[in-house]
């Protein structure tokens, strides 16, 4: 089977411990600066609240620093790396002039409160990225501080509360269609709704006669994701909002899949009043192994008056500045103003691109899910047979009779030298494989990867144990994760050191 | 060079209206994939778009820029943005020396480009780098486990409450004046929608939290006291004493802690039931208000309640030991409605700054590192004190302190400016019964020099 892998091959893997287990008392890797005022006696100066022992912090030189990250970084996958399909996620290149700019001196060593007369650069640049958000989503208001998609849908949802409870009752529930982000549902208990569940129609989209059955003057908004979570796009959205309207409720866009939008359609044209982006994910900024995110969040001009503080004012004499006089706000939602360093990220991305560069990215996005839809329908299960957009999502059936299920074909793939695509959604669909390939992938990265998904495919006919045992190339192979939640080991000890070395 | 990006109208060369460099497909590829879809026209695609909703056109922002123009622009706001200045600013973001290391590692692709572990074969780099910060946390803070890090010390703060309210079933808090006002601000928004009734106690004459004010607050109905130490003003609280108060009283004692450098040499609020933390000073830029870390750190026995994503250590099939994200029955995707926190990720790339400036400094370099800012603000504080009044100076304090002036602190920072210097956060805006107040923070970073400027523009 091993001629059918082209893009991974097998390579020097270096061990390495726990930077624990590397230190010993006596190694450095600091020097400071010498200290030009008296020195001081901890004790004196803290009395009972001075610290005599640090504990287990370890003690190493900087080349030991070095190698340690060095060497972990080479055991994780990266979009440097190759394709990351990972649906629903959007995991695109990121650009360096990002990290560049973001590195700024200006940039990344101003303090949030020095005053705002040399802080001009940094009140432009929110003014001028809020600027071209509303522009891209076709929304009234925005801001930038939640600091991820989550925290975005929260500070949505509040504001969304704060309207209604403005024109005299919150109203009880919220709307969430099955197809939904597991952070919805969340998101709706956190704000004080109660959660009602909407079914799918047999496309896979929001089903009108459900959605009119269910509206009344008890639900507060309908928390809807376009292009849904199977990669399809809501074509009867605008008439959801209209359902929504008519009854005094609000329309919620979780815009995590935004990547299938900008510069095609804008949410505020069909209908949405309220919706969060992912910078992380639609607008380059990079997810660093889990974060750090950015969800501003953008509403029509009625909920404006509700947004967090601070706002970005053009102030008399013409500077920019922070306004914190608002009296309808939900209030602060996070300490100063945001993920700032993600914001100047997200800007140097917009500025790359240009409207053309944002519609063709757009259409490549789209294009290559398409295009891998079409190469692996038949190879594997296709259960919504929809248009696609910017993602797709195939189902496990036919390789189940061989007794290999989707989380053994993503194992399998790591294999080939791509990293796995989501295997957990959408819920509605048993057995999921939600790919998206994003624009970011050349033809030929595309290629290998449906080469490999076909190859799998034949795998599993001729010699499912290779599938159901894979990986077989990396590091560490298959771990137990009921023995990590069973037994919980969350941190190292020292006793554990002779273990560890077994 | 043009660099106005909020205008459209601004010119943009030919050829970029065909090329786009982060994009690698070429026109032909392009054709060749429309062909194998069977489709003439990518417009096909967006068919179940309805056309009414269709742009038409381009959207209304600035044509492409090139690198070099991108570069120059925010050149051009970093100048306009106080590059240069000495800052003697803290309030919950501290200047600190970054070892050049930290960027050098944290801009491996495979760090940065990389996604939440979800798949722990090829993840392994920031699961073992996570396990690692867990580690160094617990060590630091004296808990028992830490998760792998919140957005940042404000949003940890309700989070923190959250828990506590789910452990000990009670709803109402009781939050220190001393508490940096805007975590404050933001506990206040989550607890409005979550129903929780927030008392605020205020401090005495030493900067501290009010003992008495603080007993007579906590009732058979208080989840949990929230203070923070070094508290908002930097001064130390008495953490033993005021755990004895709560905890006789069954509800949970909250520590903030925003300026983390302090426990190099500040005993850690081990008494505590959870501690929050923003982690920004170890090694993560000041950055305008963020991307910051926070963490949250407790007992064992309350890792059931504990928010966002934890790491553990696992056996893989061949006995090798690996880490996978654990206890994940917690969470939103298991959870969904019934969920107590949608907190759905973590700051990883910040959490890997954070882990390696405290393995650069390590055991040894944190506590001197700790040492020199406490001596520095000393220094200052004594300097300080010829020439204005120094409050709350009855209890020990850490890198920050509060002067009061004769006159406005902004009228003295406008003068500082001059020098390219960042007085002190006039604390007006939180608390104006401080009058002409302003907190001053002193670390590592401001020599002897600059701190001898700052009190000859507040003489004058």
């Amino acid at each position: 089977m091993k001629d059918r892998i082209r893009k991974a091959t097998e390579h020097v893997n270096q061990n390495e411990g726990l930077i624990f287990e590397k230190s010993s008392p006596g190694k450095f890797a600091y020097k400071l600066v010498p200290l030009d005022v008296p020195e001081v006696d901890p004790d004196k100066e803290l009395g009972r609240a001075a610290r005599r022992d640090l504990g287990n912090m370890p003690e190493v030189s900087e080349i030991e620093v070095i190698r340690h990250f060095t060497r972990l970084s080479t055991w994780n996958y990266g979009v440097d790396t190759g394709l990351y399909p990972l649906g629903s996620c959007t995991m695109k290149y990121n650009p360096r002039v990002n990290e560049f700019v973001a590195r700024l001196e200006g940039m990344a060593n101003s303090h949030p409160y020095q005053p705002e007369k040399i802080s001009q650069g940094a009140l432009l640049i929110l003014k001028v990225l809020s600027k071209c958000l509303l522009e891209i989503c076709g929304m009234e208001g925005v801001t930038l501080q939640p600091a991820a998609g989550a925290h975005g849908e929260m500070t949505g949802i509040m504001l969304i509360r704060a309207y209604l409870e403005s024109k005299g009752n919150p109203r009880r529930k919220i709307l969430i269609p099955d197809s939904a982000h597991g952070t919805n549902p969340a998101t709706a208990a956190i704000c004080g709704y109660g959660v009602e569940n909407l079914k799918s129609n047999a496309a896979g989209m929001v089903d009108i006669p459900s959605l009119v059955a269910q509206m009344n003057e008890d639900v507060a908004a309908l928390m809807v994701t376009n292009p849904n979570t199977l990669g399809v796009f809501e074509q009867e959205i605008h008439k959801v909002a209209e359902i929504m309207h008519q009854k005094g409720g609000l329309l919620y866009m979780d815009g995590a899949n935004m990547n299938a939008l900008v510069g095609k359609a804008r949410p505020g044209d069909f209908g949405v009043d309220v919706m969060h982006l992912n910078l992380h994910k639609t607008f380059s900024t990079p997810h660093g192994g889990g974060g750090p995110g950015s969800g501003p969040v953008l509403c029509t001009q009625h909920l404006e008056p509700f947004l967090p503080v601070p706002v970005v004012v053009t102030k008399k004499d013409g500077t920019l500045g922070f306004d914190y006089d608002r009296p309808q706000s939900i209030g602060r939602v996070r300490a100063f103003y945001g993920n700032f360093g993600m914001l100047v990220r997200a800007l140097a991305y917009i500025m790359a691109n240009g409207p053309d560069g944002l519609r063709q990215s757009t259409e490549d996005a789209v294009l290559g899910a398409n295009y891998i839809r079409k190469k692996l329908e038949g190879v594997y299960d296709l259960p919504y047979k929809t248009p696609t957009m910017h993602e797709v999502v195939f189902s496990d059936r036919l390789q189940t009779a061989k007794g290999v299920k989707t989380g053994d074909i993503a194992k399998r793939l790591i294999d080939y030298g791509f990293h796995p695509y989501t295997v957990s959604f959408p819920l509605i669909v048993h057995g999921a494989l939600m790919i998206e390939p994003t624009e970011s992938e050349s033809k030929e990265e595309i290629d290998l990867m449906v080469e490999a998904l076909q190859a799998i495919a034949k795998e599993v006919e001729e010699d499912p144990n290779i599938v159901l045992e894979a990986p077989h190339t990396t590091r560490v192979r298959r771990l137990d994760e009921v023995r990590a939640a069973r037994q919980p080991v969350l941190r190292w000890k020292p006793q554990q050191a002779k273990t560890a070395a077994d | 060079m043009k660099t106005a990006i909020d205008e459209p109208e601004r010119q943009a060369a030919s050829r970029l209206d065909t090329v786009m460099r982060y994009l690698p497909k070429s026109a032909a590829d392009r054709e060749v994939m429309l062909q194998e879809i069977g489709i003439s026209s990518i417009d096909e695609l967006f068919a179940p778009i309805p056309a009414e909703f269709r742009v038409k056109g381009d959207l209304n922002i600035a044509p492409a820029f090139s690198e070099a123009e991108i570069v120059e622009y925010f050149r051009q706001r970093s100048a306009e943005n106080a590059a240069g200045f000495k800052i003697f600013l803290g309030a919950g973001a501290h200047n600190h020396y970054r070892p050049v290391v930290i960027d050098m590692l944290i801009s491996r692709g495979e760090f940065f480009t990389a996604y939440t572990p979800y798949q722990p074969e090829i993840s392994q780099g920031t699961l073992q780098a996570i396990f690692e910060f867990q580690t160094m946390v617990c060590e630091l803070t004296g808990m028992e486990v830490a998760n792998a890090s919140m957005y940042d010390g404000s949003t940890a703060v309700p989070e923190s409450v959250m828990m506590a309210v789910r452990v000990t079933g009670r709803r109402g808090a009781v939050v220190a004046k001393s508490v940096h006002p805007e975590y404050r601000d933001v506990l206040k928004t989550y607890a409005h929608y979550q129903g929780l009734p927030i008392t605020t106690v205020g401090f005495g004459d030493d900067g501290r939290v009010d003992l008495k004010a603080l007993d007579a607050a906590v009732t058979s109905d208080t989840a949990c006291v929230l203070i923070q130490s070094p508290n908002f003003f930097g001064t130390i609280e008495e953490v033993e004493t005021v755990a004895d108060i709560v905890q006789r009283k069954g509800a949970l004692l909250v520590v903030s802690i925003a300026e983390a450098v302090s426990l190099g040499i500040v005993k850690p609020p081990a008494e505590a039931d959870i501690v929050c933390m923003e982690a920004q000073a170890f090694g993560i830029p000041t950055g305008f208000g963020g991307p910051y870390c926070g963490v949250i750190g407790t007992k064992e026995k309350y890792v059931r309640q504990i928010p966002g994503r934890l790491v553990g250590q696992t056996l893989d099939r061949d006995g090798k030991r690996g880490f996978c994200l654990t206890l994940s029955t917690r969470e939103q995707h298991i959870r969904r409605e019934k969920a107590t926190s949608n907190i759905c990720t973590n700051q990883a790339l910040v959490a890997l700054m954070a882990n390696i400036f405290m393995t650069i400094h390590g055991r040894e370099g944190l506590r001197e590192l700790a040492l020199q800012n406490l001596a520095k603000a000393k220094y200052a504080r004594a300097e300080f004190a010829r020439k204005a009044k120094v409050l709350f100076d009855g209890a020990p304090r850490f890198n920050e302190f509060v002067v009061v002036t004769n006159e406005d602190p902004h009228a003295v920072n406008d003068r500082l400016l001059e020098e390219k210097i960042v007085g002190g956060f006039p604390l007006k805006k939180f608390y104006p019964e401080l009058g002409n107040a302003a907190l001053w923070c002193c670390t590592e970073l401001l020599s002897k020099q600059a701190i001898d400027a700052a009190v000859k523009a507040v003489s004058r």
